[in-house]
Parts: structure tokens; sequence; C-alpha cells
């Protein structure tokens, strides 16, 4: 039963990094793109959990949490750069 | 007892997913550039969410170890997205909007982030102190 519904998951959030992919690519606005890329981390974290878990191993928590940082900072960042002409200023 | 773990996580899982694609499908779905906002940092946080949880439940119940490190991501994540989703906001008003579209600012003129070099300028010509 496990093994049915993380299929399906992977299914889901692979179908999910697709649409974020399309919509990173063909977005008009700048704010959509940023939203996208940042949707994408938060899918990527996903998978990277369910692969973790498929495998039964803990390793792949610690990746996710650096993902989940980096997907913050760059989105920040991206969004300040817009905002401001510079990150840090 | 096994079994109920069982249903348990892949309810989750289940879940999970469902709500990770209908976040991502709402990015493409919706038309206008603020409600689309909502689709991915409310479902997909979710989702990701639902997983966090299917993994926890898993790892305690059939795996080897016990750990809580999915609750650090879980808590990571929902203090991030509405920062992550306020600076996209502030984005969009930036590039999208104009002082004519946004509504009043109170008791200034405008907004700030519409403010430009020129108003700073007239904004402190009688102020003596306010060289830089």
């Amino acid at each position: 039963m496990i093994e049915t519904a993380s299929q399906l998951a992977f299914g889901c959030f692979a179908l999910a990094v697709l649409l974020n992919l399309w919509k990173v690519m063909t977005a008009p606005e700048i704010a959509d793109r940023i939203l996208a890329l940042d949707t994408m981390f938060i899918n990527a974290i996903a998978l990277m959990v369910l692969y973790g878990m498929a495998l039964g191993s803990a390793i792949f928590f610690e990746g996710a949490m650096i993902i989940a940082m980096l997907g913050f900072v760059s989105t920040v960042a991206y969004a300040r750069f817009i905002l401001r002409g510079n990150i840090i200023e | 007892m096994a079994s109920l773990f069982e249903f348990l996580v892949a309810a989750f899982l289940v879940m999970a997913g469902i709500f990770g694609l209908v976040g991502s499908y709402g990015l493409i779905k919706l038309n206008d550039p603020m409600s689309r906002l909502h689709a991915p940092t409310k479902a997909t946080t979710l989702g990701v969410g639902g997983v966090l949880l299917a993994s926890m439940l898993n790892a305690a119940a059939f795996g080897k170890y016990f750990s809580v490190h999915e609750l650090l991501i879980t808590l990571f994540l929902f203090l991030t997205a509405p920062i992550t989703a306020n600076f996209i906001a502030k984005v969009h008003i930036h590039r999208q909007e104009s002082r004519e579209t946004m509504p009043s600012a109170g008791e200034d003129d405008h907004w700030a982030t519409h403010d430009t070099p020129e108003d700073e300028e007239q904004r402190n010509a009688g102020r003596p102190d306010a060289a830089q």
C-alpha cells in the first residue's frame, strides 16, 4: 500500500516540477518566474524526501534541508535584486 | 497496528501528492498574478508537509531509526514561505503597479517602492541638514 502511494506521490511531484519548468520558461513577468522557481525548489525537497523514504536512508534529509535553505536565500536574493538593484547594501 | 500505520503513511503520501500537483497546476491555471501567488505558497507547502509527516511516521513505525529532522524542514518551510511570498508581492508592486493603480498611501504621497531620486530631492529641498 505504501509502495503504491509513494509511486503516486512521485508521479504527482514529478509532474508538478515539469509544470513549474514550463512556467519558468514561458512566464511573461519576472515575478512569476521567481515564484515558479521557488515552487520548483519546494517540489525538489518533496522529491528528495520521497526518494530517501523509498531507499530507507536518512542521508537525504540533510540534502533536503540544504535545498530548503538555498531555495529561500536564492528567492530572497532574486527579489532584492529586482527591488533594489543590489543584494547586500 | 502495523496496518494502521501503513494506512496513515499511504494516506499522507496521497494527500501530499495531490496538494503538490494542485499547487503547481494553480500556478499555471490562475489568471491574476497575485492570485497565482496563493497556489504555490499554500498548497505546495502543505504538500511538502504531508510528505515529511509520512516520512517521519514511516521511519518511526517500520524503519530502524526514529528521526525528527523532518519537523525541522517543515518548521523552516512554514517560516520562510510567507517571507518569500511577501518579497514576490513586493516585486510585483514594483514592476507591475504604478502610483495610479495603488491604493492610497495614507499621509504620504505615494508608496516607497515607487519613489524616485527626484522625489527625494524635492522632499529634502527645505532641509539643510539632509544634504546626503
